[in-house]
């Protein structure tokens, strides 16, 4: 379903699916007149928070639901921007486990949730009512990208 | 995008002791895997270096960058080396936000790779 202002997606879990998800929030986020820049890192977050919640959510497991929903917002302080959230009905993950491991340690994994919260101004976890969790994530035209000195989002 | 444009596609040439892998498309939760298989393969050879040609990817993820990082740690243990050639600047962004450019070898040209 997809209005003129807003995005919503459902879909399954299956890596197969991601390509379309891209292609759908890439349209979307140029509509809005995000820079090419943004609009990356829009789908890489989204990528991200999807390949997690198909591995850990739901544990490799195909063919179980996904909601994408992306609004545009406008902020007081920030300005305008956008809105994602992801919901899941997959495994409820404990919040405190849901953090970035240890850059200076190499290792494969890990670094999905460490992308998130660089690439967004804000990423909220949350477990959601009726099982499952949801991902609530802020992005801002004007704010300045801190690339790999990102840090500090909620 | 079309389909195509989101194909992965891998190719491998081996010498004695080096293996040039050129990698063309997107890599992510899809096609991971079948990177990851094909890069493990190499290590049935005494090989020493690895040169991953990623110039025509235009997309990682961290499942991506995790395979290269598998195939780095194993061939650390034999003292080989993986060399990584003419990343995109989004590829190579994805390796700065996560800090791993500070550990591969990244350089410019094939020719580069087979020095570093």
């Amino acid at each position: 379903m997809r209005s003129r202002q807003s995005l919503e997606l459902h879909f399954t879990s299956d890596p197969s699916e991601l390509p379309r998800v891209r292609d759908a929030l890439t349209d979307w986020a140029q509509v809005f007149q995000w820079t090419k820049e943004r609009v990356a890192d829009i789908v890489l977050a989204v990528d991200e928070a999807l390949t997690n919640v198909i591995r850990h959510g739901y544990e490799g497991r195909p063919g179980q639901p996904i909601v994408l929903r992306c609004v545009p917002v406008q902020d007081a302080q920030r300005g305008r921007g956008a809105e994602i959230e992801i919901r899941d009905w997959g495994r409820q993950v404990p919040l405190q486990q849901i953090c970035g491991r240890d850059l200076d340690d190499l290792r494969p994994g890990g670094l999905g949730v460490h992308l998130i919260r660089n690439l967004m101004d804000c990423a909220e976890y949350s477990h959601a009512e009726g099982g499952g969790m949801r991902l609530r994530m802020r992005i801002f035209h004007d704010a300045p990208r801190r690339g790999s000195e990102r840090g500090g989002a909620t | 995008m079309n389909e195509a444009q989101h194909q992965m596609e891998v190719s491998v040439s081996v010498d004695r002791t080096a293996a040039v892998v050129r990698v063309r498309g997107e890599v992510d939760l899809r096609s991971s895997p079948e990177l990851r298989e094909k890069l493990l393969n190499l290590l049935e050879r005494p090989l020493k270096r690895v040169i991953i040609d990623l110039a025509r990817v235009g997309y990682i993820d961290s499942s991506g960058v995790g395979t290269l990082v598998e195939l780095k740690r194993r061939l650390d243990r034999t003292d080989g080396r993986v060399v990584l050639v003419a990343l995109q600047p989004r590829v190579r962004s994805v390796f700065e936000i996560t800090r791993l450019d500070h550990f591969f070898a990244i350089v410019d040209t094939i020719d580069e790779a087979h020095k570093a």
